[in-house]
């Protein structure tokens, strides 16, 4: 019998140094029954990557504070397809700006949270789209 | 091209899937093991127990830098942390210490969690060390969650177990209980710069002078007393468990403790020490499988409805477990 879960990677690419809200998201994935790999601050896009394709995880989720999102989640995004893990899902959580919204969606971002989420959205969406 | 041929050829993708499949316990990982089981048994298998927070992933952190550096060996770590028993979720997060390894081709790092397994590892941690040991990594490191006093499960699994410990944990007396420290073959005291750490390796030392007595003269109460030893069979030299102190965070005294493993698995090749272990880790691993198969035939043959009226008769009080368990057991053999 096989006996599947939902495998997310939470990471802090980038120089901020503020991980509360991530390990926020961290903890309410886990208590929705998924399997966090947390990977700490000041992350590279490259680790990340690396992180993503070892872990082999269904979800990636990016928290980024810094204002550096334009930058790094394409980047990320890239090395995730040519690392052949197009199938992975990106998720941003952060301060992120209304028109930047629309732009990190058309490059394939598919959900992204500002203050105030709601952790049980998140569960919802990412569950959504693993799970199809 | 196959899954296996994909995995010899050192396609990490096709790896990281492998694992996963296995974690999941699908058939397509039953297949590929299958195919890869005459490519393992090369690897060094180090197993990295001990107590939560004693250090162990900034120890696996620097013993696999010290691998890559100095040794030029391909490195694989496992790295387990506990599921919620509630939720079945877990946060894994045994990578924070390990960043210094990302970025080398020669370094694979998996986190697992436990899925209800109580060991220390999880099921189907054996497995996906099977799989790296195809893969070529010359050295398989399995950190298990941080373990109270019998998560044991790492000791046969592993060829060589290092059991971690900080100062300030505990006395002499949790030094001689039977458990973790026993299945030890090098005990490595990890945050030396700590105040306390001579008291810890003091307590861990006479512990295994109580386990290992070696020809002494006591004085007590002013007349002298030899203290007699066991005779040794001659043919296995005895492996009593080094000491070893370190500070992961800072790299001290890792390259010692590269030297002790080294050192171990050298006295287990030179008798029968290496042999016997892989013969016990593949009997565990025949044993669970057999137990399973016949778990799954025995509900096969026994219907829902037939166990589910055996219960009913426990519940009831009208037979005993025992005696249910017989009945079952026998309606099947009709």
């Amino acid at each position: 019998m096989t006996d599947k879960k939902i495998r997310v990677l939470v990471a802090k690419p980038g120089l901020d140094g503020h991980d509360r809200g991530a390990k926020v998201v961290a903890r309410a994935l886990r208590d929705a029954g998924m399997e966090v790999i947390y990977t700490g601050l000041r992350q590279t896009p490259e680790m990340i990557a690396e992180a993503a394709l070892q872990e082999d995880v269904d979800v990636v989720g990016l928290s980024v504070l810094s204002g550096a999102h334009m930058a790094l989640a394409p980047r990320i995004m890239e090395l995730l397809r040519s690392n052949g893990q197009s199938h992975v899902k990106v998720f941003i959580g952060g301060i992120i700006p209304d028109e930047d919204l629309v732009r990190l969606k058309e490059m394939g971002v598919t959900g992204v949270y500002g203050p105030g989420a709601s952790t049980d959205d998140i569960i919802r969406d990412i569950k959504e789209t693993v799970t199809g | 091209m196959t899954t296996s041929q994909d995995i010899l050829n050192g396609n990490r993708l096709a790896l990281a899937k492998l694992l996963t499949k296995i974690e999941n316990n699908a058939p397509e990982g039953r297949d590929a093991l299958i195919e890869l089981f005459p490519h393992t048994g090369k690897a060094h298998l180090i197993g990295v127990t001990g107590a939560p927070g004693t250090g162990k992933s900034s120890l696996v952190n620097q013993l696999a830098l010290h691998y890559r550096k100095v040794e030029d060996k391909k490195i694989a770590i496992l790295a387990v942390d506990p599921s919620s028993p509630f939720t079945g979720g877990a946060v894994l997060g045994d990578r924070v210490r390990m960043r210094d390894l990302s970025g080398d081709e020669k370094v694979f790092i998996r986190s697992m969690a436990t899925r209800g397994s109580l060991g220390g590892l999880a099921q189907s941690t054996a497995n996906m060390t099977q799989v790296f040991d195809a893969a070529g990594f010359d050295i398989v490191i399995i950190e298990t969650v941080g373990a109270g006093q019998s998560e044991v499960d790492v000791a046969r699994l592993a060829h060589t177990t290092l059991v971690v410990e900080a100062p300030g944990l505990g006395d002499d007396i949790q030094a001689i209980k039977a458990g973790i420290l026993e299945i030890a073959d090098i005990l490595v005291v990890n945050k030396g710069d700590r105040p306390g750490v001579e008291n810890t390796e003091k307590a861990l030392k006479s512990m295994l002078d109580l386990a290992h007595p070696t020809e002494k003269i006591f004085r007590h109460h002013g007349k002298s007393m030899n203290v007699d030893v066991p005779k040794q069979n001659t043919n296995t030299k005895l492996w009593i468990p080094p000491i070893q102190r370190t500070i992961s965070t800072e790299g001290v005294g890792i390259a010692e403790l590269a030297e002790l493993i080294s050192k171990h698995a050298t006295h287990l090749l030179s008798g029968e020490g290496w042999s016997s272990r892989v013969r016990i880790r593949l009997q565990v691993e025949m044993e669970a499988l057999i137990q399973e198969s016949l778990m799954n035939r025995f509900r096969q043959d026994i219907s829902k409805e037939k166990y589910d009226e055996v219960f009913e008769k426990v519940f009831q009080r009208n037979i005993s477990p025992w005696e249910a368990v017989k009945m079952l057991m026998n309606g099947r053999l009709k």
